[in-house]
């Protein structure tokens, strides 16, 4: 019955096997032009984090150490290069030199680690040293040493974190090829104390902390590149002005109101311009002035809704934004200024555009089916900007939105509203690795990540 | 807290334009004395000037005029005016007072512009008695608006003529439009959407004759709800143009 000659046999397994090839590259292409555009890579790291040993008798030390030991697993585990040993893998030595290492123990099953962290920590007179070894478990090398380092502080818990976002940014540095965001801060806003105020908190969701009190509704934190001023928008008796709040002087400076709902402020990569939203003149356009606030400039001039921009962080010459000149609202991009529009969305609703530090995509929140009637369930989407080619982040997790990239490009912070209730995520840039960020007190929404 | 704040501001705006108003009267020199007849009929000649040149709504500007050998002169806007003199005016928007000096020896004409800068006009306190938040809410009724539209719908045309014929009977009471949204969408673009909805309200009114000094817009975009259920008709409730009494 099976009656193929053998040529005809190869051509048919042959052929099959194309397509089987093609069919595993079509399904891998996907996430792989967004891992390669975001520094992610292919292939992980394997990675051992030891539990640091404990160096000194001091009472402190216990705590400082569960703190630091936590966290630089947790930097490791976040940073979207490494596959991190889970901690019932790791061997129960907690070596603190390099004397006392057995790298057998670490390259071998189960941990299986291609590098390990281990090092020591000492508590004393209240101040606290730390230890660190960064170290290559290959056999036969002449300096399996990748770093070894030495930090002090005070010996409270949050300089004890502190410390391990510093060693876990220079790991991230010597294997991933650039800075880690383990010392980043995320800004945002939270209702916990009954009215919208600006908070800022480490990265990691840690060391939270309100910045404005100013009891009515304030909104949509930028921190300038620079990390001294965090400009927001916030309601006052005549409407939506830009506030701007020195984290140098932890007060708000002076910033002039130039009337009309005045939104949604951006910062330029230099740090020297502010892009924003306002209906000075009548309509809302989008508007671009020096950091101060003054020689502002529209841009737009089309009728109806134009908010939110963002700035291509790589060349400050374009900038995207969202614009209801054709109803609902659509992603635009342009020059910064104004000439060259681009639709960049094809329909439904998109909103909240945030530019990769590369100036390659952009991510933002895309109903693509929405309509009267349809709740807006919302997902976080990334875009090559010069193919317009797209792909979904978020799948069916409640109603995603303001996406902000982080500095090294590979993770995007995001609100997430699920029961009528917003909280902070990040994940890495091709949608895996989801975490919650904040964990209730009132809504937490609008991340935006800082810029080193 | 809000109130007193309000208050004392609104009281020393008030106090400041009334100061400036004071000033500008004082300066309001006699008359001048009729021109002499012209001999041999030259060409006229005419200037006029505005001082200041630019002033905030609400403010005054005094426009200072000669001219020479014309037996006819006029103001656009103002009328026929003496040959030479001084006015206080006040426009609302930036005009240009242009001045015809016509004479037997012809036609001269000049123009002073007087540029209204955009500034909030100040506050006017509220002067009409018997009319509370509850009484101006109960006669100046919503404008309900479609979903992500900000466009007036025929059906609230009606709405509207009454509101403005309220307010064109109530001159001195000023409003606020408030533009709102319903929770659907991003806080971001709701701000804007409700921006152009109140700002939409606000062209309805002042077509249908309601001076635009009386009227300041506010977003509150899906800040401020009036309904917080998930249903089609508790939505339509959020999306209006809310009026509210300026104090």
């Amino acid at each position: 019955m099976i009656d193929l000659s053998p040529r005809k046999s190869v051509a048919v397994r042959t052929a099959l096997l194309f397509a089987l090839i093609a069919l595993a590259v079509c399904g891998a292409r996907a996430q792989d032009w967004v891992r390669t555009g975001t520094n992610l890579g292919v292939s992980k790291i394997r990675i051992a984090a030891a539990d640091f040993k404990a160096a000194s008798a001091d009472p402190q030390a216990g705590g400082l150490k569960s703190a630091f030991d936590q966290t630089l697993y947790n930097d490791l585990r976040y940073a979207g290069i490494f596959d991190v040993v889970s901690k019932s893998m790791i061997p129960t030595s907690t070596p603190g030199t390099p004397q006392e290492i057995n790298m057998a123990e670490w390259s071998g099953a189960p941990s299986n680690a291609g590098y390990v962290a281990f090092g020591a920590l000492t508590a004393s007179g209240g101040h606290l040293a730390v230890q660190g070894f960064l170290y290559n478990t290959a056999q036969g090398q002449q300096n399996p040493q990748v770093l070894g380092k030495q930090y002090g502080g005070e010996a409270t818990v949050d300089s004890s974190r502190q410390i391990a976002h510093r060693f876990a940014d220079e790991i991230i540095q010597q294997l991933g090829g650039i800075a880690g965001i383990a010392e980043t801060k995320i800004y945002f806003v939270s209702n916990r104390t009954g009215t919208k105020e600006i908070w800022a908190m480490d990265y990691d969701g840690m060391n939270e902390r309100q910045l404005t009190h100013l009891g009515t509704v304030s909104l949509s934190p930028h921190v300038s590149p620079d990390n001294s001023r965090v400009a927001f928008s916030s309601l006052g008796k005549n409407g939506w002005s830009i506030r701007m709040y020195s984290l140098d002087l932890g007060r708000l400076m002076a910033f002039p109101a130039a009337g009309g709902t005045t939104l949604s402020p951006a910062w330029s990569s230099d740090g020297t311009k502010l892009a924003f939203s306002s209906s000075r003149e009548g309509d809302p356009d989008i508007y671009v002035s020096d950091a101060s606030g003054n020689g502002a400039r529209r841009l737009t001039a089309f009728r109806g809704p134009d908010v939110s921009p963002a700035w291509n962080p790589k060349t400050n010459a374009q900038l995207a934004w969202v614009s209801g000149r054709t109803k609902l609202p659509q992603i635009y991009i342009m020059d910064s200024d104004g000439a060259n529009v681009t639709r960049m969305t094809d329909g439904g609703y998109a909103i909240s555009p945030s530019w990769s530090p590369s100036g390659q995509f952009l991510t933002f929140a895309w109903d693509r089916k929405y309509g009267p009637g349809a709740p807006g369930g919302y997902d976080i989407y990334v875009m090559d900007i010069a193919s317009k080619r797209w792909t979904q982040l978020t799948h069916d997790s409640g109603a995603n939105d303001f996406p902000s990239w982080s500095p090294d490009s590979r993770h995007i912070v995001f609100q997430r509203e699920q029961n009528g209730h917003s909280e902070i995520w990040m994940m890495l840039a091709d949608g895996t690795d989801q975490q919650q960020l904040t964990h209730g007190g009132g809504s937490n929404t609008m991340p935006n990540w800082s810029w080193k | 807290m809000k109130i007193s704040n309000r208050t004392s501001l609104v009281m020393a705006v008030s106090l400041a334009a009334m100061l400036t108003v004071a000033g500008c009267h004082k300066k309001n020199p006699a008359p001048p004395p009729p021109p002499a007849p012209p001999a041999t009929a030259p060409t006229p000649m005419a200037t006029i000037t505005a001082e200041p040149s630019s002033i905030t709504p609400g403010g005054s500007a005094t426009l200072t005029w000669k001219t020479t050998d014309a037996t006819n002169v006029s103001i656009e806007g103002l009328g026929t005016v003496a040959t030479a003199g001084t006015q206080t005016v006040t426009p609302t928007q930036t005009t240009s007072y242009h001045l015809i000096a016509q004479g037997d020896g012809g036609t001269a004409d000049a123009t002073a512009t007087v540029t209204v800068t955009s500034a909030p006009p100040p506050p006017a306190p509220i002067t009409e008695t018997g009319i509370d938040e509850n009484a101006f809410e109960s006669a100046v009724k919503p404008v309900f608006f479609d979903y992500d539209s900000y466009d007036v719908r025929p059906d609230a045309q009606s709405t509207i003529s009454s509101d403005a014929n309220f307010l064109n009977q109530h001159p001195n009471l000023k409003v606020v439009i408030g533009g709102y949204c319903d929770q659907r969408g991003s806080t971001e673009y709701n701000l804007a959407l409700g921006e152009n909805r109140a700002n939409a309200a606000k062209q309805a009114l002042v077509s249908a004759g309601v001076s635009p000094d009386r009227l300041r817009t506010v977003s509150y975009g899906k800040e401020k709800q009036f309904c917080t259920d998930q249903t089609e008709a508790c939505w339509q409730q959020n999306r209006r143009a809310q009026f509210t009494l300026d104090q």
